[in-house]
């Protein structure tokens, strides 16, 4: 039996390197599938410039920032991100009701398919993508400030005397904490305010919503303005974490899709739940295990190679994996989504 | 205005923006652009079959084109014989282990009972066929890159004319669409799209980390040429008279002292022109080929019924179409017209790059050209795949004019206008999006609609 540390070394070793990144990225990734997943709900169509849409709040969030930065302006040891966070939802609510005016309206009167609304979410994908590198460039930009840690891994080390150290981001805890307001607010929100059951029942049943009253302009509105919220706290949120590029940003666009449909597509708590299984699938099978089990086996057992299931260079694809395994034997996700 | 003569027109327009390129810009550039609308036609017709034809919306268009692209590299690459030697046994052992592991589990699914038994033991299959392939694969992946890996490592093609790849790479693509629709066909129109897209990126991901087989992001260069070279030209007898015939009337005007050295430089600039000729009459007689065979098809039986399909595929089965099979046999078709569009497009590079493979240029671009053009008519789709292949060049110079004339009364030096002028190429995507969307909404058929035949 390994003794009493070396399964608290290995414990910390994996939530240093698994499981904490995992939380914050599947935080960013469920507030991302949520605005998919709602869109889907009420709207009926994958929303390809979802990513884009996140890309968006994000530049002007960044935008804002910097203009505070320049005022003097700053939250002390919070990112000044998050004051310019309100005013960048506004921003991108504003955008996406514009296209939706003059995009999306059109083919809902016209009761056109579902995939002709996602070939024009494919058009506003590619403007959007084009303002977002004409403003602030394709390159990287970084806009975090305020403190970076809460704890040091040498901190850790020396407070509790292990191996292995322990660095809690401020960005990490930040992304949860925000993550769980945002999340019981919107359930809260979709379960309990008169808009968001009118939203609920607009979603199970279209026709039947609309002889009971409810109007389809005023959901839909409020569907915007809550997916632009939502990606854009998402986008900021992972800019702060990690850093902002558009292209990336272009590319969660699959983990996000995956998320939404891995947990059930038009469920909420799917989303949520299917943000968390691609992010700690994600980091788990492409992790090394090799020190972990160096701690846990006993001496002179330990695997020669890395042992790791997946090589890094396929962190990128686990999603997709994924979502193929899942659309192949549980097309419905988790948490019994709509009928594909 | 009847649909000819639309699309008669509208053929001369194209190539009179051609012609005028090739008169302001120069002869080079207008061939450069010619050979990728040739490409990309073919690229509109594949996801035309699919779409146009069928109304399936394959978003990993990305994945097809890099797999006819990583044909020409293992048709036309010589072999390497000590990666072979190295790490091919190794290599093909694990190749075995794959197949082998694949038959266990089709026989199993086929004797017993679907259940617990059934699942225990295919999950024992996969994890033995895993096991085993971990150590021969993993042994042979590395010995095979360790062969000079700043030149080769990997285990080369088969050193046959390039040409061959692009059945080859047909062949390629068709094979994985298979595998892919047999998966993802059946679901709703936009999961389709959804699935095939995460499926391309996974191609992508295997393609550039899957070093043995391609080099990966370390990319293969120096792909033979269907082509001559314009060194070859440059020194033979009969291109230097032809170009001489030309040339006439300009070299009687020069002086004899200057005539020489006015004749080496229009033997350059004429044996470049010259290959992209080659090339061009290369892709133009393959385009029509698959243009004549696709228009075969839409007027065949067989195109009515997948027309019949496409527009009430409830009304279809029940007359007994089999929705499913026509579906994954117009996906595997169309991608095999990507595959192919794939190889010729590597085969001009001369280069295998997977690094560059992006799904708004590969995937995205392409369906723009068949919505523009007009999904269901193969000659819509065509001269989407020209026009749009245009658009998309030239308005980087045009916005980048446009940007420099807006901001011509700002200091040269102020912020703003430099950060306008650099940023001015992003509009091209920009134009896209708005034209992808002004056509789906006011004129949703495309430039050339599709015809509808009432009897």
């Amino acid at each position: 039996m390994p003794e009493t540390i070396d399964v608290l070394n290995a414990i910390t070793l994996l939530a240093n390197f698994v499981l904490l990144p995992a939380l914050s990225y599947g935080s960013q990734l469920a507030l991302g599938a949520l605005g998919v997943t709602l869109i889907f709900g009420i709207l009926r169509f994958a929303n390809f410039a979802h990513g884009d849409t996140m890309a968006f709040g994000t530049m002007i969030a960044i935008l804002i920032t910097w203009w505070f930065q320049s005022l003097g302006l700053s939250l002390g040891p919070l990112p000044t991100a998050l004051l310019a966070l309100p005013f960048a939802i506004l921003a991108t609510a504003i955008v996406v009701i514009i296209f939706d005016k003059t995009v999306f309206s059109f083919y809902r009167r016209q009761k056109s398919p579902p995939v002709m609304l996602a070939i024009a979410s494919v058009g506003v994908m590619f403007m959007m993508n084009a303002i977002v590198r004409f403003i602030i460039g394709p390159d990287d930009q970084r806009f975090a400030d305020g403190e970076k840690f809460i704890i040091k891994a040498r901190e850790f080390k020396t407070m509790t005397g292990l191996n292995e150290g322990l660095a809690i981001k401020s960005t990490t805890v930040l992304t949860v904490v925000i993550t769980l307001i945002v999340v019981t607010a919107l359930f809260w929100f979709l379960q309990r305010s008169r808009t968001g059951k009118a939203m609920r029942a607009f979603s199970d049943n279209e026709d039947l919503a609309l002889l009971s009253g409810i109007n389809p302009e005023r959901i839909v509105l409020v569907t915007w303005i809550i997916a632009a919220a939502l990606a854009t706290i998402a986008g900021v949120l992972y800019g702060l974490d990690k850093s902002f590029k558009p292209f990336t940003y272009f590319q969660m666009l699959l983990p996000i899709f995956a998320a939404a449909i891995v947990g059930g597509i038009g469920q909420p708590i799917g989303a949520v739940v299917g943000g968390y299984v691609i992010a700690f699938s994600e980091l788990s099978i492409t992790y090394a295990y090799k020190k972990f089990l160096k701690y846990l086996l006993p001496e002179g057992s330990e695997p020669e190679g890395l042992a790791q299931l997946l090589s890094t260079d396929y962190k990128f694809a686990v999603s997709f994996i994924i979502l193929v395994v899942v659309l192949l034997v549980r097309p419905t996700g988790i948490f019994r989504g709509r009928v594909l | 205005m009847s649909n000819t003569i639309r699309a008669t027109f509208a053929f001369t327009v194209m190539a009179a923006l051609l012609l005028l390129v090739g008169f302001y810009q120069s002869w080079n550039v207008a061939l450069t652009i010619l050979n990728l609308c040739l490409i990309s036609a073919v690229m509109s017709l594949g996801v035309n079959i699919q779409w146009g034809y069928a109304g399936l919306f394959n978003a990993g268009v990305m994945a097809f084109t890099a797999l006819g692209g990583l044909a020409a590299v293992l048709v036309s690459v010589n072999p390497v014989g000590e990666a072979w030697s190295a790490g091919g046994l190794g290599m093909l052992l694990s190749a075995f282990i794959v197949m082998a592991g694949i038959a266990i589990i089709v026989l199993l699914r086929r004797w017993l009972a679907a259940g617990p038994l059934r699942k225990l033991c295919t999950a024992m299959v996969v994890i033995a066929a895993l096991v085993l392939l971990r150590s021969h694969y993993y042994d042979a992946v590395q010995s095979i890159e360790a062969v000079n890996p700043a030149k080769t490592g990997f285990l080369g093609g088969l050193g046959m004319p390039i040409l061959f790849s692009w059945v080859i790479g047909g062949v390629f693509a068709a094979a994985v669409a298979w595998l892919i629709g047999t998966v993802a066909l059946g679901l709703r129109a936009d999961y389709l799209a959804i699935a095939t897209l995460g499926i391309s990126e996974i191609v992508i991901a295997v393609i550039k980390n899957e070093d043995w087989l391609a080099r990966g992001v370390k990319n293969v260069s120096g792909l033979s040429r269907p082509v001559p070279y314009e060194y070859q030209l440059q020194n033979s007898e009969w291109f230097i008279s032809l170009v001489q015939r030309f040339g006439e009337s300009k070299l009687a005007l020069l002086s004899d002292t200057a005539r020489p050295a006015a004749l080496q430089q229009m033997v350059i600039e004429g044996s470049s022109v010259f290959v992209k000729l080659c090339y061009s009459a290369l892709f133009a007689a393959m385009l029509l080929l698959i243009l004549w065979l696709c228009g075969r098809a839409l007027n065949s039986p067989w195109g009515r019924m997948m027309r019949a399909i496409r527009d009430n595929e409830e009304a279809a089965s029940a007359m007994g179409k089999d929705v499913t099979r026509r579906h994954l046999q117009v996906f595997v078709l169309g991608c095999a017209v990507l595959g192919i569009a794939g190889a010729m497009l590597t085969t001009l590079d001369g280069q295998f790059t997977p690094g560059t493979y992006q799904p708004l240029r590969y995937t995205f671009l392409i369906w723009v050209m068949v919505i523009v053009g007009g999904s269901g008519n193969n000659l819509g789709a065509v001269l989407g795949g020209f026009l749009i292949w245009f658009v998309w060049i030239e308005a980087e110079p045009a916005s980048l004019f446009v940007m420099q004339f807006l901001t011509s009364h700002l200091d040269d030096a102020s912020a703003w206008r430099t950060h306008l002028i650099d940023s001015a190429p992003h509009l091209r995507l920009f134009l896209m999006g708005l034209v992808l969307l002004l056509v789906l909404r006011f004129s949703p058929r495309g430039i050339l609609p599709e015809q509808v035949r009432r009897s």
